[in-house]
């Protein structure tokens, strides 16, 4: 099969690589540019741990064609943090102890920060509306949802 | 056709770690020349927080900064033995073979840092922020780094110590049936408040309100971290999952995380937790165990508040909406029962 040239920007970095026809944007993210940020958890859409943002818009890497991002910008966790500075949602992650085994962070985070990038005071509803298509196992969810409203109103208070 | 609210209660008496075979964990602790001690465990942090309990607990037992504890586990090649994280027994028995283990460091190092100052080690106190003194004399002072480096490349000592903490097998006697199974005992009890619909036969989550006994919280939010997600595994277990076997049969089971049904974000309720504080005996530091038994109470309690609500008793597992709807159907409709 050949291989298709395909350039998008990671994480505010150029990156080109070659992708066989049918890869998908998180086998291309995970072993082709080595971010392992994106997680695999179901392979097909169920679990939301591989969520990534592609031009500020939240998808699921598994079900993305690699050649969909051409030309387009990837948000990964990779990127949240700027330098040794956390992200407000990680921070707040970490204050309200929002992770255990870590597997659906790094997906909760994106579409958290999906979210507050749209509508920055979210309200209860919508914050659990925004996080219902990631799974996670060990939480019970109610401290991620007080993590992302944390994250708001520290925001707001900024 | 109309929307039920019931009421159930549970308790649990939740024993902590197992008996088959005996259950035994060990631990390894040296400090490195930079006056850092490392935690050798093979125990598995799950996400449970057994990395951060046993470094706490090996600086409290040390004298030293949290700070300077680092913990390597996980790795059975590279760590002494554990059975393993389960059956709520890190804390307790991980816990107290590091709790052993420091201790011996301890002595070392307080033997080392006696030479140094030219002391009894037995009138010398660590202060908790990485200096060890003269009681009474705080002048009289040492780092834990100087003592570290002075035992390492001076006295040619090796601050470090072995802990194992073991429970022995308890034999079932044949004659009475009597046994030991565990040393002690962590205590739930959890009120769920239920909305049961008695045409769909869907239950919803409308409250919990419980209280553990746990002996003491070492981690106070780590404790809460594993009541808040234990519970929501219980609601899961209750409602929810199952693996096998499956109505009508396996081929219909579940396959992946679409049809392995789980509650999601929205599924969850407000939860009221009481954490009461009775130290264990034979605990590090008075604690028991948080893991496991979060998730037990909720089952009953659960299953209890669907009797109250609609008068069917539902003894399998999970509680689906098509065993509350035949159930309701065979009983000739809903018997919310009084209100408790």
């Amino acid at each position: 099969m050949s291989k298709t040239a395909l350039q998008f920007r990671h994480n505010g970095r150029d990156v080109a690589i070659f992708v066989d026809g049918g890869t998908n944007l998180l086998v291309a993210l995970r072993e082709l540019i080595g971010d392992m940020t994106p997680k695999f958890g179901c392979g097909q859409g169920g679990c939301g741990a591989c969520s990534v943002l592609i031009d500020g818009e939240l998808h699921l890497a598994c079900l993305t064609l690699a050649e969909t991002a051409a030309g387009r910008s990837v948000e990964t966790l990779d990127g949240l943090k700027e330098g040794p500075n956390l992200h407000p949602l990680q921070r707040a992650f970490a204050d309200n102890f929002a992770a255990q085994c870590g597997y659906c962070t790094p997906g909760m985070l994106m579409a958290a920060k999906a979210l507050l990038d749209r509508n920055p005071q979210p309200s209860r509803a919508e914050v659990v509306e925004a996080i219902s298509g990631n799974i996670c196992r060990c939480t019970g969810y109610e401290p991620i949802i007080n993590a992302v409203l944390a994250a708001a109103g520290n925001r707001a208070r900024a | 056709m109309a929307k039920h609210r019931g009421r159930g209660i549970a308790s649990i008496n939740y024993p902590i770690g197992m008996n088959l075979g005996g259950d035994p964990s060990q631990a390894l602790v040296h400090s490195n020349p930079s006056g850092k001690f490392t935690v050798s465990l093979s125990s598995i942090d799950l996400g449970q927080g057994m990395k951060s309990v046993t470094r706490q607990i090996c600086a409290e037992t040390l004298g030293v900064p949290v700070e300077d504890v680092y913990v390597d586990t996980a790795d059975s090649d590279t760590g002494p033995h554990c059975m393993g994280s389960f059956a709520s027994r890190g804390t307790h028995r991980v816990g107290n073979a590091v709790m052993a283990a420091a201790k011996e460091a301890r002595g070392v190092m307080m033997e080392a840092a006696a030479e140094e100052l030219e002391v009894n080690a037995a009138d010398l106190e660590t202060d908790g922020r990485g200096n060890i003194h003269v009681k009474g004399a705080p002048h009289r002072s040492i780092s834990t780094k100087d003592v570290a480096i002075a035992a390492q490349f001076k006295q040619g000592k090796t601050i470090s110590g072995r802990g194992i903490f073991l429970v022995p097998l308890s034999d079932v006697d044949p004659e009475t049936g009597e046994m030991s199974p565990a040393t002690c005992y962590a205590h739930a009890c959890l009120v769920a408040e239920v909305e049961v619909d008695d045409e769909t036969g869907d239950v919803a989550m409308i409250r919990m309100d419980s209280a553990y006994e746990l002996g003491r919280a070492l981690n106070p939010r780590l404790v809460e971290q594993q009541l808040v997600g234990g519970a929501w595994m219980g609601i899961s277990h209750t409602l929810y999952e199952t693996t096998e076997p499956y109505y009508p049969d396996s081929s219909h089971g579940p396959r992946d995380f679409v049809e392995y049904l789980m509650p999601g974000p929205g599924d969850i309720c407000p939860h009221d937790i009481a954490v009461l504080e009775r130290p264990a005996a034979d605990g590090p530091f008075g604690a028991k165990g948080p893991g496991e038994m979060c998730a037990n109470p909720v089952l009953p309690a659960v299953a209890n508040a669907i009797f109250n609500a609609v008068g069917v008793r539902i003894d399998e597992l999970p509680i689906t909406p098509e065993r509350v709807l035949r159930a309701i159907k065979a009983q000739g409709g809903a018997q919310p029962q009084a209100r408790r």
